[in-house]
């Protein structure tokens, strides 16, 4: 435990050194410039990318590190997209609402606003009337308080009730997927207050910034998305080194024994699991506006499994492998089911990768976990020597989250 | 030339006078000709007599002659006033005899008469005609009087209804009409005690039009009074400001009986400031400040100073007016002692009711635990048993529907199919799941989480398969006719055959696996392994092949249960990822690692879901958010789930 905490962490300055050459690279290479290489599209594109690799390295540091696979970091995701997603959309048809009742022969009264707010937001669903869960929907900074507070409470009373009764495992897992079912289910209901299936639409055009062309705002988007990765990469690699991050690793290794040992182990648990789900929450109130649209089918069990196929694939228990295989399967992903991809064409069948991607990333999967356990990441080991632990036993972070009892035959 | 006209005149005299001369002879003929201005122009007044002649002259053609007069088909040809039923035909009618009901030529549409009697007179035809449907010789057409009547009861229809009972022979029919008939009386008989008599035995009936007849005696509507009236039968006096009756309702029911002026409401407000604009004032306030709702007030009461609007009503004002008012809901029944026996027995009726569809809902429940349990065994077997999650168990059992799907397309016989897909079923799911087990699951046997997310890779290629050779949209899987049925014990509890089918599968399953697991030597070898495969291993049992055939055997049941639900649900690549999260609810909950457990876990969420959606039937999905947030907690209470392993079995 000598030297400072970048002299520890390398890969830190390297992450960070690679995140802003990219961003600089990618900022002078848009439509802002006038160089126009890469479309404005594209642009969000890649700056969704980076949310979806900043929730990436929260999956990472609470499954690879404290060995709990939470199928819900994608709920978390999604709340916060809400959480922004509703004072976009209360904004935005305010500053209509406005406009049009400025011809209306007498000044309007505060409550004929609201009012008209709410049956433009809630026409769809029928109703009129703004549900007490917008209460602050009015403030910008009553509601980005809210895309911490919502998902960061949730995951405080969720993880509080799983971990204190000892619920561990593929329990947990299924525990925390059924969460996110509830949720979603809830959401996809009408009467939710948050416009069932419908979802918040329109989240692209930020009140007040008509004027300004989208391919700013999307670079504008693109640079703080660039920004909380590389944040959430710092405070993430400074909680897993040091003590608590030799705590967190243990937990995972042998739970019972660091309990033993004398350290609170729910503490521990419940704050990785608690800040991860802020970062998610985070991640997502920057990745909905750049994608325009929010609705429940977001929030479904299946995108928190697929968070945790991209970390498996990336390489668990390292930052950056969780951030290569957030970006790298996604950007594939979007490249296969766009329809961009060539058909192969085997003579008696041809094979459309829209149809044949998801058998492709099935069978990759199952491939990666039985044959590559340390993922895309891994590849790095064969560059920089890694120190491997001189542990007793095969247990460890590289054959995954063992557990002692597990191991035994 | 001459000679061949006189043929034609002589041929149509005889003609003509033949066909006089047998119709006007004819009995129902001549009595219609006897009456012959009654049935021409039918009238309330003259109509009964002759109702009542025609019934008496008990001729075989008077129920069709009323109901073709009561259906405008009869017609009165004026060259010889006869009455001839007639259709349009071409170039004019085709006739009918009366009596006969032969072929009586053609006439010319100029040359006859439609007779349409008022709908008074139809009315009075049609209960003479329900006294003769009702006492037909064919039961076919008695039953149809009497659902005649089910659709549509009137207050004529009890007299004859009365007098058909004692002449009917069939013993069901009679039943009906016993039923009918007090349903009828309930409402419709001379006098209260009658009426009385009738509601008060309809007591126990779980008909349907039962207290359909009793709500009709129960109507009510809404009324306003200053003092409350005693010569009224009274249902109920409503506070003004309770649930029954919102202060704006009362108050809106005021304004409608013209007992006080309309509320100055918000959007009154703005219209009468609109009217009233005068530049940029109104009465001599700047319209700039008119933006809240207090200063539109005080701009609305200086207008109305000035004579310009109605006074401002305001809140207190309408307090005061409700405050001097009573409101009621009056029945439409005059009497109360007929309302009153209505009400109760109404109530005890409502109880019954309620007591069968408790049993109703619990069939229901019985039968979603079921599919849970079916859905759930076989992941209660890999899970439970071995410790291996499968998150491509949904997929099995989707695989297990398709192929009871294809082997409908090529055996077209749906009860033979059934019966080969059953086991086809097991036999491809038990393949699928042998062959998982020894390519990927048993290099994961120590890492759980793995397990978890491989068989995750597993389920959505394998989705995706079965989208691109099915494609996307849904395949029926057709159950035979005797399953297609329903089971119906009375009026409010039932249930259909398939359910029926799955429940007694679901107990199939049950006892074959516990004979499986507790009497043969494959059980106790799985059982050994289970609980410690290395002392397994060193007793001579092989843990792999046992392991192998406890995956397949899991992944089989899986496949059967794919048939048994999509027979009732229709099969989509989705549909295993529909059961897959309540499964393992069901294992969770009910405890690993033991068939019981899964019994119990199915019944307590089938049973809990029934009762979450009686008690919000709009919403199933908020009644799939309670039950899982309820698991949530549950877990928090019993982590080991209600029926948990104890000892060394459980393994920890």
């Amino acid at each position: 435990m000598s030297g400072s905490f970048i002299a520890r962490n390398p890969s830190v300055l390297w992450f960070l050194l690679a995140l802003s050459v990219f961003t600089v690279a990618v900022t002078l290479m848009s439509e802002v410039t006038g160089v126009g290489l890469i479309s404005t599209s594209f642009v969000k594109t890649l700056g969704k990318t980076l949310c979806l690799c900043l929730i990436a390295i929260a999956m990472d540091v609470v499954w690879g590190y404290c060995g709990i696979l939470s199928l819900g970091h994608f709920a978390f995701f999604g709340l916060g997209g809400y959480a922004i997603g509703m004072w976009l959309m209360y904004a935005r048809t305010e500053i209509i609402v406005v406009q049009s009742l400025a011809n209306a022969p007498l000044p309007p009264t505060d409550k004929e606003v609201t009012d008209a707010i709410a049956t433009q937001i809630f026409g769809v669903v029928g109703s009129a009337e703004f549900p007490l869960i917008w209460a602050f929907s009015h403030s910008l900074a009553l509601q980005l308080l809210m895309v911490v507070l919502v998902p960061g409470l949730l995951a405080l009373v969720f993880g509080w009730l799983a971990f204190r009764s000892r619920v561990t495992g593929v329990y947990l897992s299924i525990l925390t997927q059924a969460m996110t079912l509830a949720l979603s289910l809830y959401l996809f209901q009408n009467d939710s207050g948050l416009r069932g299936n419908n979802g918040l639409s329109g989240l692209q055009n930020l009140p007040g910034l008509d004027a300004v062309p989208q391919s700013v705002i999307s670079i504008a988007f693109f640079w703080a998305s660039a920004l909380a990765l590389g944040l959430g990469y710092v405070l993430f690699a400074w909680i897993v080194s040091g003590k608590m991050g030799s705590v967190i690793r243990a937990i995972r290794d042998n739970e019972s024994r660091v309990r033993f040992l004398g350290y609170h182990v729910e503490s521990y648990k419940l704050f990785v699991f608690t800040v991860t789900a802020i970062v998610a929450a985070i991640a997502g109130a920057l990745y909905y506006p750049q994608a325009g649209i929010i609705n429940p089918a977001e929030i479904a069990p299946i995108a928190s499994i697929y968070l945790a196929v991209w970390v498996a694939i990336g390489g668990r228990g390292r930052l950056y492998g969780a951030v290569i295989g957030a970006a790298f399967v996604s950007l594939l992903s979007s490249w296969f089911t766009g329809g961009s991809a060539p058909a192969v064409n085997l003579g008696f069948y041809t094979i459309n990768w829209t149809d044949w991607w998801l058998v492709l990333l099935g069978l990759s999967f199952v491939a990666v976990t039985l044959f590559f356990p340390k993922g895309i990441g891994g590849l790095f080991d064969l560059i920089v020597l890694r120190p491997v632990p001189d542990r007793q036993g095969d247990y460890g972070p590289d054959k995954g989250a063992w557990r002692r009892e597990e191991g035994e035959p | 030339m001459m000679f061949r006209l006189f043929c034609c005149a002589l041929a149509i005299a005889l003609s003509l006078g033949a066909a006089r001369a047998q119709d006007s002879d004819a009995p129902l003929q001549s009595l219609l000709q006897a009456n012959a201005d009654a049935v021409a122009n039918p009238s309330r007044s003259t109509v009964d007599g002759l109702v009542a002649a025609l019934l008496a002259s008990d001729l075989p053609g008077v129920p069709v002659f009323l109901e073709r007069w009561r259906d405008r088909g009869v017609y009165l040809r004026s060259s010889d006033g006869l009455f001839y039923y007639a259709t349009k035909a071409e170039g004019g009618y085709a006739l009918v005899d009366v009596d006969t009901g032969q072929d009586a030529g053609q006439a010319d549409s100029a040359d006859i008469t439609e007779l349409r009697p008022n709908a008074g007179v139809r009315r009075v035809i049609g209960s003479a005609l329900v006294a003769f449907q009702l006492l037909d010789d064919d039961p076919a057409r008695r039953l149809a009087a009497l659902d005649a009547i089910d659709r549509s009861p009137s207050e004529d229809q009890l007299e004859p209804l009365r007098l058909s009972i004692d002449e009917e022979p069939d013993p069901a029919l009679k039943d009906r009409k016993i039923r009918l008939e007090r349903l009828l009386s309930a409402r419709f008989a001379e006098t209260p005690a009658q009426r009385i008599a009738a509601i008060e035995s309809l007591e126990g009936d779980l008909g349907v039009d039962a207290r359909a007849v009793l709500n009709l005696i129960l109507t009510t509507s809404p009324a306003v009074f200053a003092e409350l009236p005693t010569d009224r039968n009274i249902a109920a006096v409503l506070e003004p400001g309770t649930e029954a009756l919102s202060e704006d309702e009362a108050y809106a029911r005021l304004v409608e009986a013209g007992f006080a002026p309309p509320l100055t409401g918000v959007a009154t407000i703005k219209d009468a400031l609109i009217a009233a604009m005068d530049g940029d004032a109104v009465a001599g306030i700047p319209v700039a400040g008119l933006s809240t709702d207090a200063a539109r007030e005080a701009a609305y009461e200086a207008l109305a100073a000035t004579g310009a609007v109605p006074p401002l009503v305001t809140l207190d004002d309408q307090a005061a007016a409700l405050a001097a008012h009573r409101f009621v809901l009056l029945y439409a029944e005059p009497d109360p002692a007929i309302t009153a026996a209505a009400a109760d027995t109404l109530e005890a009726i409502q109880f019954k009711v309620g007591l069968n569809q408790a049993a109703d809902l619990a069939l229901d429940g019985l039968s979603l635990a079921s599919i849970y349990f079916l859905a759930a065994i076989g992941l209660a077997i890999t899970f439970g048993v071995m410790g291996v999650i499968n998150m491509a168990h949904g997929e099995f059992i989707m695989m297990g529907a398709y192929t009871g799907y294809v082997v409908q397309l090529f055996i077209p016989d749906y009860t033979l199919s059934l019966l080969l897909a059953l086991p086809l079923a097991f036999a491809v799911t038990f393949a699928a799941g042998v062959a998982m087990e020894r390519l990927v699951i048993r290099w994961l046997y120590h890492r759980p989480l793995e397990t978890l997310l491989a068989t995750f890779g597993i389920s959505i290629a394998l989705q995706q398969l079965a989208k691109n050779i099915f494609g996307t949209q849904a395949r029926p899987l057709t159950s035979p006719d005797w399953l297609s049925g329903t089971l119906t014990f009375n009026e409010v509890v039932s249930i259909s055959m398939i359910r029926v089918a799955i429940f007694v599968l679901a107990l199939m399953f049950l006892g074959l696996l516990i004979y499986i697991l507790k009497r043969t030597r494959l059980g106790l070898e799985v059982r050994a392994v289970t609980q410690n495969p290395g002392m397994a291993a060193s007793m001579g049992i092989n843990p792999d092949r046992i392991n192998m055939l406890t995956f397949g055997l899991g992944s089989g049941i899986a496949g059967i249960a794919g048939v048994a639900i999509g027979l009732y649900a229709k099969v989509t690549s989705e549909m295993g990822a529909d059961y897959i999260v309540q499964s393992f609810m069901t294992v969770v909950v009910g405890g690993v690692g033991n068939v019981w457990g899964t019994l119990a876990g199915a019944t307590l969420i089938g049973f809990l879901q029934k009762g979450i959606e009686f008690l919000n039937p709009s919403n199933t999905l908020a009644a799939q958010t309670y039950m899982i947030l309820f698991i949530i907690l549950f877990i928090q209470f019993r982590p080991k789930g209600i029926i948990a392993l104890k000892g060394r079995a459980a393994g920890d």
